[in-house]
């Protein structure tokens, strides 16, 4: 159900309902209980005044056929009385009364079926007289009472319902007026506009919601911040390879001595395979900012996603590239995509701080991860915690480094639950990165 | 002219080399804030291109000490920020002038020329000596109005000396102005310059002062 006004009201008006019936039929059971006994009484106490009276009625007419008398109290239509001798001849009964005995019970309560109708009964037995009194009264019309009972109720709960669904329905619009308010507000807002909701106005309940939506705001404002520091940066990196490009373009154009003009173009190559990298990277960390949620880990096998990712990477002549062969068939769970990330700027990392050496990947010796270990010139204690931010270059920064390799690696690895590390090594100068799970 | 390019980039400072070369100017590039101030004492620059961003601090560093010892060679700072903070501390800091990258080539050279300009006290963009006319912006010389063709060494030679013509400028002077750190100098490659510069602007436009150096003649 979209609306909460109109899932409130049906809900209310169901409880409602559902308390009114259990109500009524309460009172029904409750009414019916009470209407018996009270009728029960008035049968009891009629058979005993009728008994008391009996002796001056006397026996039966001469004639034989019994005599039929005026009830004290006008009680024909509902009450039937019959005397019966105990030798079983009727002695009188009452207008109205059947004809037929109405009970065989000797004394007390007793039901029976007389011409269609069950009739309740009430026998006093009185031997020294002679009789039995039976005083009774038809079912069908105790239930009749009963439900006249309950129709009187039913009829104005039946007319208050749709007023009561009127009081429901418009008491919910004002209640949820806060609510609306609130919304109207937020609708109204500038797409710029990152100011927290004064949760101070909104009502209780409405107010860890309210809590939330701040908590939110100050996340995008963070993301957007995020972005345009990044977008500055990149802005600002992308201009040193664009500077070489036209510095070397003007002197290969104004140059006359073709060796000059060939240097030039060789290095608009350098700059172009550089700025192509560069914006390579953005990318690369672009789509890891915007990976927001969180990619299926599945067990990558550390063997072949680092070949794999080594063998497609350029390595100049003098760097040697070994890999453990421990790796192979050793698995760590993570995305594949962003592990192959990782290992690819982390390699590249390594090749553009040596100009020869080795550069070592091997398994982790506690615990699951890689590690990767090159002989460049290690990065400085004090630059450690920043090398991961972006465009951050520190004193070793290489020629063709953008500054952002390490950040990639960093993210990457964040992006399968991994952590990376990175230290000086300390057989001898260079450095060691490890990505693992901690 | 000799200029200091101080610029961690290497595609950049190698075309800075390149065209500052090509409007007469010897380079030599560092990349580091100590490479720079290791250079700027030991050798003197007719102006310094300093970027702010060097891997081993700030560019305004290096210019704060140059000036600090009382250097006062023209400095035209680079700038990759558009910050408008870092240019005003450029400025402040005893910068002569700005540029931000990406820049134009020849707008640098025309902002290099015009700051050693306005150091050495000329208003006018070309140097005039008794008829012979040289013109910093197009590596032209005109004597008596008829123009002369001279090699890029050649104009670097005569500009030493038309700058202040009267002054003397001795032959280890000149070889500094005209030749880098990496160059090999040939022993007596001024001699060759200052024999053809006689050849091409006037037997006796230049004067040899014997054992001290060479200046422009008096004009009478």
């Amino acid at each position: 159900m979209k609306s909460l006004r109109v899932r409130l009201f049906a809900i209310l008006l169901l409880a409602t309902g559902l308390i009114w019936l259990s109500a009524m039929a309460w009172i029904y059971l409750g009414s019916r209980r009470e209407v018996e006994r009270v009728l029960d009484n008035r049968l009891q106490e009629a058979a005993r005044m009728v008994s008391s009276l009996v002796g001056a009625v006397g026996g039966p007419d001469s004639d034989g056929t019994p005599r039929t008398f005026q009830a004290p109290m006008s009680y024909e239509r509902q009450l039937s009385c019959q005397i019966w001798s105990i030798d079983g001849r009727m002695v009188a009964r009452s207008s109205g009364a059947p004809e037929r005995r109405l009970s065989d019970a000797p004394a007390g309560f007793s039901e029976r079926e007389v011409d269609g109708e069950t009739w309740r009964v009430f026998t006093v037995e009185e031997p020294e007289k002679g009789v039995r009194v039976m005083v009774g009264d038809r079912l069908g019309l105790r239930e009749r009472l009963v439900t006249d009972l309950i129709m009187g109720l039913l009829a104005p709960a039946l007319l208050i319902v749709p007023l009561l669904g009127l009081l429901i329905w418009v008491s919910l619009g004002r209640g949820l007026r806060p609510l609306r308010l609130m919304a109207r507000n937020l609708a109204a807002r500038d797409a710029d506009d990152m100011s927290p909701i004064d949760a101070a106005l909104a009502p209780t309940e409405v107010r860890p919601l309210a809590a939330a939506l701040n908590a939110l705001f100050l996340k995008v404002e963070a993301a957007r911040r995020h972005e345009r520091d990044v977008t500055a940066f990149a802005a600002h990196e992308l201009r040193t390879p664009l500077t070489g490009l036209k510095t070397q373009a003007q002197v290969a154009l104004a140059a006359t001595d073709p060796d000059v003009t060939r240097a030039a173009l060789r290095q608009i190559m350098a700059a172009v395979d550089r700025t192509a990298h560069l914006v390579r990277q953005l990318l690369d960390a672009a789509r890891l900012d915007a990976a927001t949620e969180a990619r299926p880990l599945t067990d990558v096998e550390l063997g072949a996603l680092v070949t794999e990712t080594v063998r497609t990477m350029r390595t100049p002549p003098g760097i040697r590239t070994v890999i453990d062969p421990e790796l192979r068939g050793f698995t760590i769970r993570g995305d594949p995509d962003s592990l192959r990330l990782a290992v690819r700027n982390l390699h590249e990392n390594a090749v553009q701080h040596m100009e020869t050496g080795t550069i070592e990947w091997g398994r982790r010796p506690e615990g699951g991860g890689v590690f990767v270990r090159d002989e460049g010139p290690g990065i400085p204690d004090e630059e450690l915690p920043h090398v991961t931010k972006r465009f951050f270059r520190g004193r070793h920064k290489s020629a063709t480094g953008s500054g952002l390799g390490l950040a990639i690696a960093e993210l990457a690895s964040r992006r399968s639950g991994l952590s990376l590390q990175l230290r000086n090594r300390s057989d001898r100068p260079g450095l060691e990165a490890e990505i693992f799970r901690g | 002219m000799r200029i200091l390019v101080v610029e961690d980039d290497h595609i950049i400072s190698d075309g800075l080399r390149a065209g500052l070369a090509m409007s007469g100017a010897t380079v030599d590039c560092v990349a580091t804030c100590a490479d720079a101030d290791a250079a700027l004492a030991a050798s003197r620059f007719g102006a310094v291109v300093l970027d702010l961003m060097l891997p081993d601090g700030s560019g305004l560093d290096v210019l704060r000490s140059l000036r600090g010892r009382g250097d006062r060679t023209p400095v035209l700072l680079l700038t990759a920020r558009d910050a408008v903070a870092d240019r005003i501390a450029g400025l402040d800091g005893g910068a002569d002038d700005y540029l931000s990258k990406p820049f134009d080539l020849d707008e640098l050279s025309a902002r290099i020329r015009a700051v050693v300009r306005r150091a050495s006290g000329r208003a006018a963009a070309s140097l005039e000596h008794g008829g012979i006319r040289l013109d910093p912006g197009t590596l032209t010389v005109t004597v008596d109005g008829a123009t002369v063709t001279v090699s890029r060494r050649e104009f670097m030679v005569l500009a030493a000396l038309m700058e202040r013509p009267s002054v003397l400028r001795s032959k280890s002077e000149l070889e500094d102005r005209l030749y880098g750190w990496q160059e090999e100098i040939e022993s007596n490659a001024v001699e060759v310059h200052i024999h053809n510069l006689r050849a091409k602007i006037g037997k006796h436009a230049i004067e040899t002062v014997r054992g001290l150096g060479y200046r422009m003649r008096a004009v009478a």
